[in-house]
């Protein structure tokens, strides 16, 4: 395939990943007419080829490229080669997302100063104002067309929904409706009004769910500004003697290695994969990896408090029909430490089809105890718990040399443990969860233990002082000026919310400040 | 066991009739073992009928749906019937037949109450074969399009237009 732009054009913007943070800064940029090639590891996959089927979307879609793991958390055991579900494709996990869009509260950019030293925790407040956000995020929300924000009405519930705001009621919660969502209630910017399908995680066929790969990306390559190349997997980003980065080495789908040059890298690859090419592009000027001075590459990796809790009923719910996470109660998000842990949690309805149910609901159980939760699939209600973890710096992406990856690179291992105020919001949680259910007259519920990771931040973390952290409040290594973090990695904590629209909110603030930089001549 | 049955010219009822019943699953000997109601046959070629049936009551008794017919678990384990797989298969089957001996009965699969050969699993539940072929029954039984059914779950609905005129809030009993 011929390029569009040369590979020693040294004059573009390079884009490692193009998901909700390098997808939207792509478009963001060339839509200021800066020329951008961004790389993706993965094929171009679009509404036409999303298939209603978890096993053979996951076969389509997923990151399964080699991993490793280790740590007491239970997807260690229960999935050691697959410490986060996550998409490899042009729009990265934007294709598999549920939608959630929520924005952090206040206090939640400040985490060390709302909660106070946590023993063990790494806590640290963003260099970021609160109101500094508010104009992004509101672009954000324009631009993947949030429900319930602007003048844009909410979804209608589904079965799933309608079981647990029964319950959330009988609790006496009072935040609580069909979500914050990226997912059209009417037709919006070109894209159809939800068709109650189901199958949200497995792309969106309607397209009525926001996603990268067929808007940003698209309206991106329009405007003649932005190259997307596919299977295009970056092994290390080069620099020059005086630190300054140069270009990306990259292998195509088959196996050739490139070099493209550019005026700047950002990288934005999932908070595995960022660090871990960081780390990978160790030099003897840098031994440590690149924009590494401060030791915290790959450290302070945060997953969010997760959990679920399935319910089964003595009637059908038939959880599955319609929008997978059009639901929240957002009452438990409070910071609160009368709970017995810091920060938030959110309650968001989930379901999974009968095949992820098996695999997901108890991993590694059998036996009656479990295939009786199966035979009442159809008599069952299911909400995902989403809340703060503590940032440990003991939580973290390293490069296992020992395993290789199909380019022969070292691959990324996950460590992973639960802080215990992750584990008292986790208890906390399942009990309100299960509560809710059972003021709707459940016979059964199950407490669900994490599934392998969604939501993955933390590993290049922003911070004021260049000490703790490998970003400043811009994205931009604290090391090399012409290096940027574009994706959840560079989160200094990880809030109670769905971190999606405050990734795309980063992104759009992102651009404009490298537009800027670079109409001055400072990049 | 019947063994001197030729395999070609029988017809699958001929099978059946010459089979010998063992705990639910015939084998008919000569590489076939077959259900006595026929909803299914299976001829095994790397494997002993015997460790095919076994296996077949093992997937059951891992994950016991008595809703779902043997034909469906049977489809879950057949590939187990491979040159690659019959060592691991003979020695795990073989070490559950000596378990159940131990615990006085003829062998794992003439072991008559789920129970008791639930008991003798446990005793093996960390090896590596029991932990295959569990972890091959998660898809191997669960992502069966015809299983889906059994179980209410209606799987694709895209080329039906999605839940939006069909009964995504269509609950009557809260």
């Amino acid at each position: 395939m011929a390029e569009k732009f040369e590979m020693n054009d040294g004059s573009v913007v390079v884009v490692i990943g193009t998901g909700a943070g390098g997808g939207v800064l792509s478009n963001e940029l060339a839509q200021k007419g800066v020329k951008v090639v961004a790389l993706e590891a993965g094929g171009r996959y679009l509404p036409e080829d999303y298939v209603n089927d978890e096993w053979d979307s996951f076969g389509q879609l997923a990151w399964v490229d080699a991993r490793t793991t280790s740590g007491d958390w239970r997807v260690a055991k229960d999935f050691s080669g697959l410490p986060a579900w996550i998409v490899k494709a042009v729009g990265g996990t934007t294709t598999h997302w549920a939608g959630a869009s929520l924005r952090f509260q206040d206090h939640e950019w400040k985490a060390l100063s709302a909660y106070g030293a946590v023993e063990g925790a790494n806590l640290l407040d963003w260099p970021i104002d609160p109101r500094e956000m508010d104009d992004y995020y509101t672009k954000a929300e324009n631009k993947l067309g949030v429900t319930r924000t602007g003048d844009r009405a909410g979804l209608p519930g589904n079965n799933n929904y309608l079981v647990f705001e029964k319950g959330a009621k009988a609790l006496g919660y009072k935040e609580v409706h069909t979500g914050r969502m990226a997912i059209n209630s009417a037709d919006y910017d070109d894209r159809l009004a939800c068709q109650q399908t189901g199958f949200c995680f497995q792309g969106c066929k309607w397209g009525a769910k926001w996603s990268a790969a067929y808007t940003d990306i698209p309206r991106g390559e329009a405007t003649g500004n932005l190259e997307v190349r596919e299977n295009a997997h970056v092994a290390r980003i080069v620099h020059d003697d005086s630190g300054t980065v140069t270009g990306v080495e990259y292998f195509d789908k088959e196996g050739n290695l490139h070099l493209q040059k550019a005026r700047v890298v950002c990288v934005a690859g999932n908070s595995f994969e960022s660090p871990r090419l960081l780390l990978n592009s160790a030099s003897s000027m840098f031994p440590d990896g690149l924009a590494n001075s401060s030791g915290m590459v790959g450290k302070n990796y945060m997953r969010h408090m997760t959990g679920s809790v399935y319910a089964v009923f003595d009637k059908p719910v038939r959880m599955w029909r319609g929008t997978t996470m059009a639901g929240i109660i957002s009452d438990e998000s409070r910071h609160d430490p009368s709970r017995g842990f810091v920060g938030g949690y959110e309650m968001e309805t989930l379901s999974l089809g009968l095949p992820f149910m098996a695999a997901f609901l108890n991993p590694g159980a059998w036996g009656r105890g479990f295939t009786t939760a199966l035979d009442a699939y159809e008599n069952m209600a299911g909400m995902w718990l989403v809340g703060e973890d503590m940032p440990q710096e003991s939580n973290r992406v390293t490069l296992n040399t020992d395993v290789k990856d199909q380019w022969g690179l070292p691959v990324a291992n996950v460590h992973f443990d639960d802080h215990p105020n992750d584990i008292a919001m986790r208890e906390h949680a399942y009990r309100q969860g299960q509560a809710v259910y059972e003021a709707v007259g459940a016979t059964r519920t199950f407490p669900t233990p994490p599934y392998p990771s969604t939501h993955n931040l933390g590993t290049n973390r922003m911070s004021a002082d260049p000490k703790n952290g490998v970003v400043n409040k811009w994205g931009r290594t604290h090391d090399i000026g012409n290096l940027y973090i574009s994706d959840g990695s560079q989160f200094t904590t990880g809030a109670a919310e769905n971190p999606t629209l405050t990734i795309v909110a980063l992104a759009i603030r992102q651009a404009d400040h490298i537009a800027s930089e670079m109409s001055k001549g400072d990049l | 066991m019947k063994t001197n049955i030729p395999k070609k010219n029988m017809t699958r009822r001929q099978l059946l009739q010459s089979a010998t019943a063992i705990s639910g699953i015939a084998v008919a000997g000569s590489g076939f073992i077959a259900a006595p109601n026929a909803a299914w046959a299976l001829e095994v070629t790397e494997i002993t009928e015997h460790q095919m049936a076994t296996l077949v009551q093992i997937a059951r008794d891992i994950y016991p749906h008595d809703k779902v017919g043997d034909e469906y678990y049977v489809v879950a384990v057949k590939g187990y019937d491979s040159g690659e797989s019959k060592d691991m298969i003979a020695a795990g089957v073989a070490k559950l037949d000596e378990l159940a001996q131990a615990a006085r009965a003829p062998s794992y699969l003439e072991t008559k109450w789920e129970d008791n050969r639930v008991a003798l699993l446990k005793q093996v539940e960390d090896d590596a074969f029991f932990q295959t072929i569990r972890g091959g029954l998660v898809t191997g039984l669960y992502n069966q399009k015809a299983v889906w059914p059994i179980f209410g779950y209606e799987g694709e609905s895209f080329s039906q237009g999605g839940y939006v005129d069909r009964g995504f809030n269509d609950i009557n009993w809260l």
